[in-house]
C-alpha cells in the first residue's frame, strides 16, 4: 500500500506555477528521491508534504489519511533540514528529546529513546555537547537522530548532504541508505546531485519547471528516458540533431545516416548516444549496426576512463568513453578512427533542434 | 623609496589614530574620575588640594529624604517602564523583522524616533498632551507616576526594538520550522526556540532601556509632580542651593548602578556586538 500519495499537487505564486500537477505514490519502506535542477519545484513539493507550504490545489495523503490541510505539527513527519536547524541553545540529547517532549512521553521513556537513537547514529557519549561543539558530519547525524526519534510516518531529507565535504558525503550517503533500509522507514529525499540520487534511491522522480518528467528506477531512467531532459539530466549523452527518414533510419544535419532502434516514424529530432555505449577502433567493428569514420579531436584523461571526442562530420561530434585498461592504447589526436554502436544504443527524441554534437553533463 | 614613504605614512597614521582615541577616552573618563575623587573630599567647599578624605558624604545622602525618595521613584519608573517597553518592543521587533505590511518602514522609523527627538521637546509635548488629556478626561494625569512611566516607556521602546531586531538577524528560521515539524505549536515554538535565541537581545534591550530611563533628566523635568521627583531631578534641585561633595557621592552611586547593569548585560551579550 502506498504510504504517501500526492494527487495533482499544485502550488502557484500568482501566475507562476512552482509545482504543477504532481502525482506520485511512495510505497511503505521505499526511498524515493526527487531529482532536478534548482528551481524545479522539488523543495516546494517537500515543504508541502511537511506542511510549511499550503498547496494551491491537490491532495496529500499519508498512511491513507488526507493531511493536505493539517498544520506541520500534526503531521508526524521527520524533516532533516539542509542547514540541519539544530537548536543551538540545547544539548544534543535535548535536541533529540524535543519531539518526544512534544508527544508528552514519560521522562524514562524519553531518556531510553534518546539513548537508543543516538546509538543508532553512532553518537553515544555526545549527548551533553552543544551543537556548535560538533563537526558538520556529527551535526548532520544529530539532525537525523532528532527526526528519527519521533518515529515519523515519513522521513523527509532536504539536500541533507550538501553541506558536507566530498569525502564525507560519500560515506554518509551509504550510512543513511543502510539506516533507512534497516528501519524500513518510508523516505522522500530532495537533491540536485544525480550521483547522490542514483546511489540512495529505490526510485527517482525527475522534475523540471515544477512538473514531473519521469518516475522510475535508476535503470529505467538511464536506459529508457522518456524525454530529452531526462536523458540529459541522468547520466551523459551526446545529442545529434537531424531527422528521422524512415523506420530505424536517422539522418543528421551533417548528412550521416545512422541506424537506430527508434519507433518515431518521421520528423525532426535528436539522437542521444551514451558515451560508454560507443566503441572506438582502427577499422569497422563487425556486428555493429553503425560504423562511422571520424577524426579524433580531443582526448581527455579522467583516471578511470578516457573521454575521446570524435568528429564524424562538419557538424556532428560524439563523445566516446573508453575504460582505462592497463594495456589499452590511447587514441592519438588527429588520427582517423571508427566509432561503432548497435542500433539499440541510439534513442531518438522528437522536436527540439539544438546545436548537435556537444555533451550535456 | 615609495615603500619607505608609504610605511612611514602608515606609522604616522597609526599614531595619530591612537592619539585621537586616547584623547577621546580621556575626555570621556576625566569628568567621571573627578566626580568619584570629589566624593571623598573632606572639605565642604570643594577646593584643591583636598584637606583629607572622608566617607561622610555618602552617609549624608541618606539624611536627605529627597535623594532616597528620588532614588525609589527612579527605580520604580525605570523597572515598570522597561517591562512595558519589552512587552511592546519585542512583538514589534518580531513583526518588523518577519512580516511585510503596508507602512512597515514608517512604523520602524516611528519606533526609533524617541532616540532622535531632543528630551526637552519630548518633555514639552508630552506635558502639553497630559494637560489636554486631563482636561478631556478629568483624570489626574499631570505629574502622576503613571504619566511619568508612560513617558519613560517611550524612551525604552527604541532600545528594545533595536536590540531585539539585531538578535533576530542571527536566528535561523529553519530552527522554528524544525520545532513545528517535531510537533511544537507556534506558541510552544516561540517559548522554546525563538525566545531563547533572542534572549541576549532582550536582556541588552532591557538594561539599556533601564539605564536610559534611570538617567533621564530633560524629559522628566516636565512630568514630575510636587513631592515626587526622580533622582536626577533631586540632584539638580539640590545643586540650586548647595554645592558640596554630597552631589558627587550621589553621582558615584548612580555610576555604580549603571556600571553594574552594564557588566551584568555584558555577561549575557557582548555589548561591543550590539552597540
Amino acid at each position: 500500500m502506498a504510504q504517501l500519495e500526492l494527487q495533482r499537487l499544485t502550488k502557484r505564486y500568482g501566475e507562476f506555477a512552482a509545482v504543477h500537477d504532481v502525482t506520485l505514490a511512495v510505497k511503505e519502506g521505499e526511498f524515493l528521491v526527487l531529482l532536478g535542477p534548482s528551481g524545479c519545484g522539488k523543495t516546494t513539493t517537500l515543504r508541502m508534504i511537511a506542511g510549511f507550504v499550503a498547496p494551491t490545489s491537490g491532495v496529500i495523503r499519508l498512511g491513507g489519511r488526507d493531511i493536505t490541510l493539517l498544520p506541520p505539527w500534526k503531521r508526524n513527519t521527520g524533516l532533516v533540514f539542509q542547514s540541519y536547524a539544530l537548536f543551538p541553545h540545547l544539548t544534543v540529547a535535548q535536541n533529540v528529546a524535543f519531539g518526544l517532549e512534544m508527544r508528552s512521553l514519560s521522562r524514562a521513556e524519553i531518556e531510553a529513546r534518546v539513548a537508543e537513537t543516538l546509538r543508532l547514529v553512532r553518537l553515544e557519549g555526545y549527548g551533553e555537547r552543544l551543537p556548535r561543539q560538533l563537526s558538520g558530519g556529527q551535526q548532520q547525524r544529530v539532525a537525523l537522530a532528532r527526526a528519527l526519534a519521533i518515529r515519523p510516518d515519513l522521513l523527509l531529507l532536504d539536500e541533507p548532504l550538501s553541506n558536507l565535504d566530498a569525502k564525507l558525503r560519500e560515506q554518509v550517503r551509504v550510512e543513511i541508505r543502510e539506516l533507512q533500509h534497516e528501519l524500513r522507514i518510508t523516505t522522500v529525499m530532495v537533491t540536485h546531485d544525480q550521483e547522490e540520487a542514483l546511489t540512495m534511491a529505490d526510485r527517482l522522480v525527475v522534475m523540471s519547471d515544477g512538473a514531473v518528467r519521469q518516475i522510475g528506477t535508476q535503470r529505467e531512467l538511464y536506459e529508457s528516458p522518456t524525454d530529452r531532459f531526462v536523458a540529459e539530466f541522468v547520466g551523459r549523452s551526446t545529442f545529434l540533431a537531424g531527422r528521422v527518414e524512415g523506420p530505424g533510419l536517422f539522418r543528421t544535419e551533417g548528412g550521416l545516416a545512422i541506424r537506430c532502434g527508434s519507433d518515431v516514424a518521421s520528423g525532426r529530432g535528436s539522437l542521444a548516444l551514451r558515451p560508454e555505449r560507443l566503441s572506438l577502433s582502427d577499422r569497422p567493428i563487425a556486428g555493429l549496426d553503425n560504423n562511422l569514420p571520424g577524426r579524433v579531436d580531443l582526448v581527455s584523461y579522467l583516471g578511470a576512463a578516457l573521454d575521446v571526442r570524435v568528429r564524424l562530420s562538419a557538424s556532428d561530434r560524439v563523445v566516446v568513453q573508453l575504460p582505462n585498461r592497463a594495456n589499452g592504447e590511447t587514441p592519438v589526436e588527429g588520427a582517423t578512427m571508427y566509432v561503432g554502436w548497435p542500433a539499440t544504443a541510439g534513442l531518438v527524441f522528437p522536436e527540439a533542434a539544438r546545436s548537435s554534437g556537444e555533451v550535456q553533463d | 623609496m615609495l615603500a619607505v614613504a608609504l610605511r612611514d605614512s602608515r606609522r604616522v597614521g597609526r599614531w595619530a589614530l591612537r592619539a585621537a582615541a586616547g584623547a577621546s577616552l580621556g575626555f570621556i573618563l576625566l569628568p567621571l574620575i573627578f566626580v568619584i575623587w570629589l566624593a571623598f573630599f573632606q572639605n565642604e567647599i570643594v577646593s584643591f588640594p583636598p584637606e583629607g578624605y572622608t566617607l561622610r558624604w555618602f552617609r549624608a545622602i541618606f539624611d536627605q529624604n529627597k535623594f532616597v525618595d528620588g532614588f525609589v521613584v527612579s527605580i520604580q519608573t525605570g523597572v515598570v517602564a522597561t517591562l512595558l517597553g519589552l512587552a511592546l518592543g519585542v512583538p514589534a521587533a518580531l513583526a518588523l523583522a518577519r512580516r511585510r505590511f503596508v507602512g512597515r518602514e514608517w512604523i520602524n522609523t516611528l519606533l526609533l524616533a524617541p532616540l532622535v527627538v531632543p528630551g526637552v521637546v519630548l518633555g514639552t509635548s508630552i506635558y502639553v498632551f497630559h494637560i489636554e488629556a486631563e482636561i478631556a478626561t478629568s483624570l489626574p494625569i499631570i505629574g502622576s507616576l503613571g504619566g511619568l512611566i508612560a513617558a519613560h516607556t517611550l524612551v525604552v521602546i527604541p532600545w528594545c526594538v533595536r536590540l531585539v531586531s539585531a538578535s533576530l538577524v542571527g536566528l535561523d528560521r529553519a530552527t522554528e520550522e524544525a520545532a513545528q515539524n517535531l510537533g511544537a505549536t507556534p506558541l510552544v515554538t516561540f517559548f522554546r526556540v525563538t525566545l531563547p535565541a533572542i534572549r541576549p537581545g532582550i536582556v541588552a534591550g532591557a538594561l539599556f532601556g533601564f539605564v536610559m530611563s534611570f538617567g533621564n533628566l530633560e524629559m522628566s523635568l516636565f512630568l514630575v509632580g510636587p513631592g515626587r521627583t526622580t533622582l536626577p531631578i533631586a540632584i539638580l534641585q539640590y545643586l540650586e542651593w548647595k554645592l558640596d561633595p554630597t552631589i558627587a557621592a550621589v553621582s558615584v552611586l548612580q555610576i555604580a548602578i549603571i556600571g553594574a547593569a552594564m557588566i551584568v548585560t555584558d555577561r549575557y551579550v557582548k555589548l561591543a556586538r550590539v552597540v
